[in-house]
């Protein structure tokens, strides 16, 4: 089930009357059934998947939780231990704990993996039997089961959170299931922590209408981010992107605009939606996107786009390579033998590489998300290197907090980052430098005012409609910037705020990009 | 507590970290900032801090860093 | 505390209705106006508006409305006829609005055009919406619309056209304002004249078909047309329009006289009958798909005859309200038929 479905629609209602009317003790297995029926609509046999990795998860983490009971239990009557015997029984309990862990995180990436990569595996074998002149290996048919690379890392996420003990293990595998599959955040994200939507999804809740209109507000943006804007705007960028032959120069440098615009409005208003129906519900979901495009710096970018992501890629891979021992251990070797600065720096280099590979891997089965990561850390690593001169030249030049310079750093950090963004639009990495390259190379910018940009299967209506929609967006980003823009409309007297609102919605439902679509020679009867 | 402090001051000049108890929440530290701070604070004070402490509760402060400092001293 | 509660109430109420209304004239603006678009997407509503008083009801697709004149029936026959006809009315769709016309009367005799048979499977979207739009609503119509849904469509967007419509807002035009809550009539009794002549030369015989046999949803249908006649007593007489092309292939036809003799109903296969007395060198405007006014008239003609001779339809021409009505009907004919040609001579 879509979010841009009536289906949903529906859905969403009924769940809703059921979720207020029934007994609050029992809200949150009316939200633990909507998932799982949810869940349903995308096809009963992936139930498997999710089920097998909640069930392992949450069994893994109880019995973890037992050892740590059990350690302490130990530790409580047997307070005569030396500090050396308590430290060898820490250790040694530690490491039952890891094993555990370790054996549940590897059976659900394995899970993840396989589902996901393995037709990337078997086309980079038969590459290599290709040279070689062998029998290439025939493709599996493997349906991504909805939302897993989500699931998995929400789940996994908890898993390392109870072996750390930052949070206690959940009992009941019911109530562990609905923070696994909890609908809003089951297509998209966010990829929230037990311990941020815990109290959210069991305390009852009692009907709060303001609560449950800012819900709607939230979702509403969000269906105008996605129907009207990007949604509208995609026909021309899969026109422009499908014929690397006709679309390039001047026409590349559009569709990095286009891709930039389409993807933050898509991804960002599926998130508006998520956040938005969680709210209905009184459960508060993580931000994911804080204005991602003011960013000054590629750096800052990452700390405001896709944010639950990057925070767990921080938590999880980033901080465990950088401070485990055989890291720390080169960290000091290297700056004794490779002096400080460099010294210094490795751990952060490798650890860095090490997260953005997988970042690239987790976005897609293919090369181009391998390099596209790995350009994002070249260039992160770069900026990093070349800070020292920059801060020499903003002192020299005075320029620290001027607008205009805040101005051309927010261009410039849009610009690189929809320039590395375009591996997405491409089917080979070589095809994307080609087509990068080409806007420095081809000279055709007379196509930006010839009208060649009528051409991509937008109409002068398609265009007044995005760019309406996209000073929208940028006036509410601007707005947000001292605060929630529906607490400050919230504040308008009930008139403006209905005005607003409704018009708002007529927008999404006469501009909206969704149907079939109107097409006037289609209803002339010429059959016979 | 002093050679921190020293240690701190030196990777960030323009804060006062006597009094800054936002380091993390104001983003003033950075991941970077604190995979440098782990591993200096491992070689001064021989302690190992494991990826469980990095919470923002104790990188906020420079107060807050010392006091895990010390418990894992203890702890050992 | 009671007085705010009570001034919330009033002002959520007003919000609502007022919601309501914008939705409501949005909808009427945006839906298309076939009285000045495509007219075939106009006749199956205008039936509500003629007295149900019908003898003689004809379902089915421009084999229908473009080829019978009702008023030549009533003239020369005393029958009070009404085509629901539609574009490309597939024969489900004719059986519900079978059902549909017969809540609101009794006919004497109801002919089915055969010729949907040939198809098994929804043709276009747009021609389902010129079929159901029309319709009023009820159990019939949604019946109607689960059966002719194309994969892309959906059942909201038929109770909600406006979201069907949504993006006309780039092709209003004044008309849409104007015929936003009624729209002109297009059709005589479901009669869409057409004049100007074309004559029918070379039209090719059919391309031999892998399989003639009809699909069993026809079939089906059919059953369920053949019984509701039945149920309420009314004479069925399955017809195919005279029109050459689509072609009418020889294995069609034997099918359909089967099963009318097997079902026990009248089969009227009207293509290339002598008796008629067309010409299609002059009766036709499009090349022998369908027939211009003069053709219509005479096939009418033909039709009537056929029908007094065979069936032993009744002849109403005393009825004196009947006889004022089509008077005025018959001024609106002759009106149409010279500013047709008026158009045509331009």
């Amino acid at each position: 089930m879509q979010f841009v479905s009536y289906s949903f629609f529906l859905f969403l209602a009924i769940v809703f009357v059921v979720y207020y009317l029934i007994p609050k003790r029992f809200q949150w297995m009316v939200l633990l059934v909507a998932s799982y029926v949810f869940y349903c609509f995308a096809g009963p046999k992936y139930l498997i998947y999710i089920a097998a990795t909640t069930f392992t998860t949450w069994l893994t983490a109880l019995q973890i939780d037992k050892l740590k009971a059990a350690q302490a239990d130990y530790l409580q009557e047997n307070k005569s231990l030396s500090r050396e015997e308590k430290k060898l029984y820490k250790t040694a309990t530690k490491k039952k704990q890891r094993h555990l862990m370790l054996a549940a995180l590897l059976l659900n990436l394995g899970i993840l993996a396989v589902v996901k990569y393995t037709n990337f595996a078997i086309s980079n074998i038969n590459a290599m039997i290709g040279l070689a002149g062998g029998q290439p290996l025939g493709y599996v048919s493997l349906v991504l089961p909805l939302g897993i690379s989500f699931y998995t890392f929400r789940a996994l996420s908890y898993l390392i959170d109870v072996y750390r003990g930052t949070i206690p293990a959940e009992k009941n595998g019911f109530r562990f299931a609905l923070f696994v599959s909890f609908f809003p955040q089951l297509i998209q994200g966010p990829i929230s922590r037990y311990s941020q939507i815990e109290s959210g999804l069991f305390t009852p809740h009692r009907l709060n209408w303001k609560q449950v209109s800012f819900g709607l507000q939230r979702m509403l943006w969000g269906y105008m981010k996605k129907m009207v804007i990007a949604d509208r705007i995609v026909v021309g960028l899969t026109t422009m992107t499908g014929d690397t032959a006709a679309y390039t120069g001047a026409y590349v440098l559009i569709e990095v605009f286009f891709y930039a615009i389409q993807l933050y409005a898509d991804f960002s208003g599926g998130l508006d939606m998520a956040i938005g129906a969680g709210q209905i519900f009184g459960v508060d979901l993580p931000e994911n996107f804080v204005r991602p495009f003011f960013s000054t710096s590629i750096k800052e970018y990452w700390n405001r786009w896709h944010i639950t992501m990057g925070s767990w890629f921080t938590d999880y891979i980033f901080y465990p390579i950088s401070v485990c021992k055989p890291m720390l251990n080169l960290s000091k070797w290297s700056r004794t033998h490779l002096g400080p600065v460099l010294g210094k720096r490795l751990t952060v280099y490798l650890s860095s590489f090490a997260v953005w590979l997988a970042t690239g891997v987790w976005h897609g089965a293919s090369w181009n998300f391998v390099f596209w990561g790995l350009s994002n850390y070249l260039v992160i690593m770069i900026s990093q290197e070349l800070e020292p001169l920059y801060r020499r030249f903003h002192q020299r030049f005075d320029v620290d907090g001027k607008l205009y310079f805040k101005i051309f750093q927010v261009g410039r950090t849009f610009l690189l980052m929809g320039f590395l963004r375009m591996y997405d639009c491409f089917d080979s990495v070589t095809t994307t430098w080609k087509m990068l390259l080409t806007v420095f190379t081809a000279g055709n910018w007379n196509i930006l005012w010839n009208g060649s940009l009528m051409q991509i299967g937008l109409t002068a209506a398609d265009y007044i409609i995005i760019a309406a929609g996209i000073l929208l967006m940028f006036l509410v980003s601007m707005s947000q910037r001292s605060g929630s823009v529906r607490e400050k409309i919230h504040a308008k007297p009930y008139i403006v705020r209905f005005v607003l609102w409704t018009a708002l919605f007529m927008a999404v439902l006469l501009f909206g990009a969704y149907g079939i679509g109107y097409d006037a020679t289609s209803f002339i009867y010429n059959q016979f | 507590m002093d050679e921190l402090m020293e240690f701190l001051e030196e990777l960030h000049p323009d804060v006062d970290f006597e009094t800054c108890d936002t380091l993390i929440d104001d983003g003033i530290l950075d991941s970077f900032d604190i995979i440098t701070i782990i591993s200096e604070v491992a070689d001064m004070f021989d302690v190992t801090i494991s990826a469980e402490y990095i919470v923002p509760e104790n990188f906020n402060s420079a107060q807050a860093l010392y006091e895990l400092i010390t418990y894992l001293e203890d702890e050992g | 505390m009671k007085n705010r509660k009570r001034k919330r109430f009033v002002r959520i109420t007003v919000s609502v209705v007022i919601i309501c209304l914008l939705l409501f004239f949005l909808q009427r603006l945006m839906m298309p106006k076939y009285s000045v678009g495509t007219q075939d997407g106009a006749m199956i509503a205008e039936y509500y508006d003629d007295e149900p008083k019908h003898n003689l009801i004809i379902i089915g697709d421009s084999e229908m409305y473009e080829n019978i004149s009702p008023l030549v029936l009533w003239q020369n026959y005393g029958i009070n006829t009404y085509i629901r006809g539609s574009a490309q009315q597939l024969i489900w769709q004719s059986y519900y609005i079978l059902e549909d016309t017969l809540r609101h009367e009794t006919p004497e005799v109801v002919i089915v055009n055969i010729s949907s048979m040939q198809y098994s499977e929804p043709q276009k979207e747009t021609y389902n919406r010129m079929t159901l739009e029309g319709l009023r609503w009820s159990t019939s119509k949604v019946k109607a619309i689960y059966a002719s849904m194309t994969e892309e469509e959906s059942f909201m967007e038929y109770v909600f056209p406006l979201l069907r419509y949504h993006s006309r807002w780039n092709d209003l035009s004044a008309d849409d304002f104007r015929l936003m809550f009624h729209e002109e009539p297009v059709s005589l009794n479901g009669y869409m004249m057409q004049v100007g002549v074309k004559p029918a030369e070379n039209i090719p015989d059919g391309i031999p078909l892998a399989d003639y046999t009809f699909g069993d949803i026809d079939y089906e249908y059919l059953d369920k047309i053949t019984a509701l006649c039945k149920e309420h007593g009314v004479e069925l007489v399955l017809m195919k329009g005279p029109s050459l092309y689509p072609y009418w292939y020889e294995e069609w036809d034997e099918q359909m006289k089967d099963y009318a003799a097997e079902h026990n109903v009248v089969y009227l296969n009207c293509v290339n009958k002598e008796e008629i007395g067309l010409d299609f060198s002059t009766d036709t405007f499009d090349g022998g798909l369908h027939l211009n006014v003069e053709g219509a008239e005479i096939y009418s003609d033909y039709l009537g005859e056929w029908l007094q001779d065979n069936i032993g339809i009744s002849d109403l021409s005393s009825d004196s309200a009947l006889s004022r009505a089509w008077k005025t009907k018959a001024d609106a004919y002759e009106a149409k038929k010279s500013e047709k040609y008026k158009e045509l001579s331009d």
